[in-house]
């Protein structure tokens, strides 16, 4: 290791290094001061994290798709931000639709299953649309290729939606039954929180059996590691990426409806901040690393949420939540950079994220 | 003299070992190959001496100067060139343009002269491209300059590899399987090309090969690899008869049969 | 023989349900509403319409290309279920719409549009017309193929221009009103909205006649000329090109010079950006930033809002760029081990970090917040302060004849070389001695120069900076401009720019669509032609290439060549 650094460590290294340091010593002393200040209670320090843990777990959620994709054909779905997008904006109509009929505040497990349902079709629709009108035949183009088409294929999903349901704000009913807080002791959480935490916890744990244990799983997990050799051995190659599609998109949709159930409202750009993070905590856990995106996925969420607050209100910065999605960003660049393989991830042969 | 030297260069992916503390030493004027079954750690070899793997340890000497765990960029402009095995040009580029990125060391104009065409820069262009259009002669691509590389037949694009690696006059040439994929009349040809590269040139050559009998007809001095260690070394009659590189290849026990035959290769 | 015709009807059937589910989506997404009201033949036949019947036409006519009996019922047939099946798909949004409120849930389902498709007959009369029309309109579609080849050409031409035309009606009249004799000759062609039926007819058959005779004839192909002759082809050309610049906004008018600037903006920024994708390679999608940077660079030294600075423009406008190459490099730099991917995300993060600073209450007191900068001072040269569109124009051409200048030289130059190998192959080009990370660099460094230049001359033509003004909007535009041109073509990216950034200010209701557009553009360019729209000359070569037989050689005295 230290030959390599002796030979090959260029000015530019030096500089990146140095600037990279510079920020991580400006978050310590940052958070150094927010905390002598003393101006937040441990109280709201722990809303924060449970914040966190939410926005986190739809993270996860939308992650996996990233992750799963990248695995199986070494590209970022550049338009999984509106694969999100596509099955709660969907479904709001639904929602709607279960409250003219009365249906919605009255059976409430059954109006989100329903409502969990046609988001997971759709978006998972969207996803295997996707792949197979724009994706597969450009498996063996130059990799800028399907990269443009992704970005194509992104603006143009938005923009139908658009098109479809209009360019406004729709709002999401919110359901009765979650309104309020539980009470653990001295602890408070929201309703919607809870399960939205819960919900993720428990996608994840249905996803995660789906890749480790099942047969598509199995032949998912082949497919990523060598196409070819898993098509010798009798694996359907495309229908197996198809597969992968929609259990990403599916993952997704349920993603979108827990964020809906946080923040009631649907629009045409919705999913593309949350797309961006997701794929952060992607590459945060581990790059084509299931439990890895999970991983990512809630650690980004919590240092969202606590971040603002903890790095930047100590340094003296007004309105320090405005820079919250620089934070995210900043987090992207710096694993891109010092450790391209994740937190969960090997090591890639080059080091050459 | 040497022109390369490797002392106990090893290479390790992960747990694998893929180079086993190599001692080898190509000499001046030599062609010299690198053979052995695949996997044996011949490519990775390769990539170590040009700086695109960095060995775990060991080290690496160009004429005396130490060029263990330079970039490929630098090593290149210290006077090493190579081809690889499965081709890899500039495909969306012209012939010429290949081999002008080929001269890249010894062309010096930047960014202020190629927006000013000042007599020194476009005088260097004018040499570049006669000196490409000379080189593409060398190698019986003339007249093609202005062609797509990935037009090429595959035996021309083999040829423009070799024009572009010769193209920043290298003191060590690597060819990565130069006969790959070709029929027996144009491997001839290319053993004759490789001599005359030598022999017109002065230039030093390691090679890996899989063809024995281009191997056995060209080298001075072969080494065998592996499952990355060295196993022998030595001229072609030496390496024929040993019997641990017969082993290698064909599996133990089959020294004794195929001795005769492999000594009458 | 059976098993051949449950082929063609399953072709046929195929790709009627995907033309009329493209017809649906359209008409769901609004297209089709919004057109409505633009006449192509006025009175007769809307844009609306002809979005609504093309789909049935062209993939009827994709059916029947495929079709393998030769037979010419049998095309016909293949071609009018085609049609007959797109129809029927179509129809299911009156049918449906008629038993169910779609519009709660889409916006355009709307009586109008069922109207429209049921063309004003209602059910059930109405769909019967549709039926029909589409099953005739696959027959036309498939028609097409049976006529030879010159009246083919000859008759999508003279339809093409008919509607582009229409389409631009606007356009024309207003340019030509202001040329009186010309305008007489031109205006009856049109009405008050889109072509008189007798303009229509006119053009049609103008277009229609040239097209043909143009066709049979045959003449050089511009490359296969001597090189002198290029040459003074090329020089001709760039001379009339030039004048036509010179003297076009003059021509075309106030109102069309403001959309002249934005273009030429934009082509100012794709020449940077094809620097950084078309020849290095760099999926830079963050490219907004240095368009920020250049223009907040001059509010801050030339407004006398902040209290900070207070220079000219032409004082500014050196540091601003000098900011924008150095903001170049330092964002370049954590850049250069990242792939494609990879560093494509990265560098929209960073446009996006650029825009929340510039947003945020933090670097208000420099940057203004979401207020911006204002009171940003105009060029003056001499006495002469260049504050109109049209003035503005002039120096824009000013600077886009630099900047393509520069790109054109770099193109072929050594450094040019090197990046296109960084592009190509980035490893080998490493082997080649090449220093990556100065060549990235460069390449960075070049890209934001363009930008921040177009980031001064967009501030003061604002006379203000506003952080909604650098959205990653900016740097999409830009992208899908230089690819849809040509990714590495100079001229690629003046047809791009003109084409993407023009049509949305001359056809309002293609602005309400434009990315959706841009998206689907983006797609269907990378899966059918990833060169682009024109691509560089060294594409068009090897397209050539690939047509001819490498001619024999003789045989070499160093390696005989077999003729492989």
């Amino acid at each position: 290791m230290l030959r390599t650094w002796r030979q090959r460590i260029t000015f530019s290294d030096i500089v990146v290094w140095a600037i990279g340091l510079a920020i991580a010593f400006m978050v310590i002393y940052g958070t150094i001061a927010t905390l002598r200040l003393g101006k937040y209670t441990s109280a709201t320090w722990l809303d924060l994290i449970i914040t966190g843990l939410a926005l986190g777990g739809i993270y996860a959620l939308i992650a996996l798709g990233y992750t799963l994709v990248y695995g199986i054909l070494r590209m970022i779905n550049f338009a999984h931000s509106e694969v999100f997008m596509a099955g709660p904006f969907t479904a709001a109509f639904l929602a709607d639709a279960l409250v003219k009929l009365g249906i919605w505040n009255r059976y409430p497990l059954l109006s989100l299953v329903l409502v969990l349902a046609l988001a997971a079709a759709i978006s998972s629709g969207i996803a295997f649309l996707l792949e197979r009108i724009a994706y597969r035949p450009l498996r063996t183009a130059p990799r800028l290729v399907p990269l443009i088409t992704a970005i194509g294929a992104s603006f143009f999903l938005q923009y139908t939606f658009r098109g479809l349901y209009g360019s406004g704000l729709k709002g999401f009913p919110t359901l009765e039954v979650l309104k309020g807080y539980w009470t653990l002791g001295t602890i408070h959480i929201l309703k919607t929180q809870a399960v939205v935490i819960l919900g993720a916890l428990a996608m994840m744990l249905i996803l995660y059996g789906i890749v480790q244990y099942t047969k598509f799983g199995k032949a998912m997990r082949s497919v990523s590691e060598d196409k070819e050799t898993a098509a010798l051995m009798g694996i359907d190659v495309d229908r197996t990426i198809s597969v992968t599609f929609i259990l990403g998109g599916a993952s997704a949709g349920v993603a979108g409806i827990l964020y809906v159930i946080l923040f009631p409202v649907a629009h045409f750009f919705m999913g593309f901040i949350p797309g961006i993070k997701a794929f952060t905590a992607a590459v945060l856990g581990g790059i084509g690393n299931v439990p890895g995106a999970f991983l990512g996925g809630l650690i980004l969420g919590v240092l969202e949420s606590v971040g603002p607050s903890l790095f930047l209100d100590g340094m003296g910065i007004p309105a320090p939540y405005q820079l919250k999605d620089v934070i995210a960003f900043i987090i992207l660049v710096f694993i891109l950079i010092f450790r391209p393989s994740g937190i969960l991830g090997e090591r890639m042969a080059q080091a050459k994220a | 003299m040497a022109v390369l030297v490797s002392n106990k260069v090893t290479k390790r992916f992960g747990g694998l070992e893929a180079l086993a503390k190599i001692d080898l030493e190509v000499k001046e004027h030599a062609i010299h190959s690198i053979i052995g079954p695949n996997g044996a750690g011949k490519t990775t070899f390769f990539n170590c001496v040009t700086g695109f793997y960095t060995s775990e340890e060991g080290e690496i000497f160009l004429e005396k100067r130490n060029i263990t765990g330079l970039s490929p960029d630098r090593v290149t402009r210290l006077g090493i060139s190579r081809t690889y095995q499965n081709i890899r040009l500039f495909k969306n580029m012209t012939v010429v343009e290949n081999i002008l990125v080929g001269m890249h060391p010894h062309l010096k104009s930047g960014l202020i002269g190629g927006i000013l065409h000042d007599p020194r820069t476009m005088r260097e262009e004018v040499d570049a491209v006669e000196e490409a259009k000379r080189l593409l002669q060398f190698v019986g691509l003339k007249g093609k300059g202005d062609l797509m590389a990935k037009n090429l037949p595959y035996g021309q694009q083999r040829r423009l590899e070799i024009a572009r690696a010769l193209a920043s006059k290298p003191k060590l040439l690597l060819l990565d399987e130069p006969t790959a994929g070709m029929n027996p009349s144009e491997t001839q040809e290319m053993v004759h090309f490789i001599r005359q590269l030598r022999d017109e040139l002065g230039i030093t050559i390691l090679l890996i090969e899989h063809q024995m009998r281009v191997v056995m007809s060209i080298s001075e001095l072969i080494t065998v690899l592996d499952f990355g260690q060295k196993i022998a070394e030595g001229n072609p009659a030496e390496i024929q008869k040993n019997t641990r590189v017969i082993e290698a290849y064909l599996g133990r026990g089959a020294a004794s049969g195929l001795g005769q035959a492999a000594a009458t290769a | 023989m059976s098993t051949n015709t449950s082929a063609l009807w399953k072709q046929a059937i195929r790709a009627g349900l995907i033309g009329g589910a493209i017809v649906m989506l359209l008409a769901l997404v609004g297209v089709i509403g919004t057109f409505k009201d633009r006449d192509i033949i006025s009175g007769w036949i809307s844009m609306g319409h002809v979005l609504f019947l093309a789909p049935m036409l062209l993939f009827a006519y994709n059916a029947a290309r495929h079709v393998e009996s030769p037979s010419k019922a049998g095309i016909l047939l293949v071609g009018a279920i085609s049609g007959l099946m797109s129809a029927l798909v179509t129809a299911i949004l009156p049918l449906f719409g008629q038993v169910v409120n779609l519009r709660a849930m889409f916006a355009n389902a709307s009586p109008d549009l069922y109207k429209m498709l049921t063309f004003g007959q209602g059910i059930p009369l109405g769909v019967i017309i549709l039926l029909l029309v589409g099953f005739v309109m696959g027959g036309l579609g498939a028609s097409l193929l049976l006529l030879p080849i010159r009246l083919r050409k000859a008759l999508s031409q003279a339809v093409v221009w008919v509607i582009l035309a229409g389409l631009l009606r606007e356009l024309i009249v207003v340019v030509i009103s202001r040329w009186g004799i010309v305008a007489y000759l031109i205006r009856w062609m049109f009405a008050q909205n889109g072509l008189a039926p007798v303009g229509a007819i006119a053009i049609f058959v103008i277009i229609g006649a040239l097209t043909f005779w143009q066709s049979g004839r045959k003449r050089p192909a511009p490359r296969d000329l001597p090189p002198q002759q290029k040459q003074k082809r090329t020089l001709v050309t760039l001379g009339g090109a030039g004048i036509i610049l010179i003297i076009l906004p003059l021509v075309l008018g106030v109102y069309f010079s403001e959309i002249l600037d934005t273009v030429g903006l934009y082509i100012l920024m794709g020449l940077g950006l094809n620097i950084v994708v078309g020849f290095a390679g760099l999926l830079d999608l963050g490219y907004v930033a240095f368009f920020a940077i250049g223009a907040y660079t001059v509010g801050i030294l030339t407004s006398p809002e902040l209290g900070l600075f207070h220079l000219t423009y032409w004082q500014a406008l050196p540091f601003a760029v000098v900011v924008a190459v150095l903001a170049g490099v330092v964002l370049g730099l954590p850049v250069l081990k990242m792939r494609g991917d990879y560093l494509a995300i990265v560098t929209l993060g960073f446009g996006e970090i650029i825009r929340i600073l510039a947003l945020s209450d933090w670097l208000k007191p420099w940057l203004g917040g979401s207020q911006g900068i204002q009171q940003i001072a105009h060029p003056w040269i001499g006495s002469l302060e260049i504050r109109n569109q049209t003035q503005l124009y002039y120096l824009i051409l000013v600077a886009i004849a630099i900047a393509g200048f520069i790109a054109w030289r770099l193109k072929d130059s050594h450094l040019g070389r090197s990046w296109m190998a960084v592009r190509e192959d980035e490893d080998v080009a490493q082997a080649m001695g090449i220093n990556l990370v100065t060549t990235k660099l460069l390449a960075f460094a070049s890209g934001a120069f363009f930008a921040g230049l177009s980031g001064t001359i967009f501030a003061t033509k604002l006379t203000a900076a506003y952080p909604h003004s650098f959205s990653l909007f900016v740097s999409i535009n830009a992208l899908c401009l230089i690819i849809i041109g040509g990714m590495g073509s100079i001229p690629g990216v003046v047809v791009g720019s003109l084409v993407l950034m023009g049509s949305p200010e001359l056809l309002r209701e293609f602005a309400e669509y434009r990315y959706l557009v841009y998206g689907a553009l983006l797609v269907v360019m990378m899966l059918m032609k990833p060169e682009g729209l024109w691509p560089e000359a060294r594409r068009r070569l090897e397209l050539h290439e690939e047509n001819e037989l490498v001619p024999l050689e003789e045989p070499q005295p160093v390696l005989n060549d077999p003729g492989q």
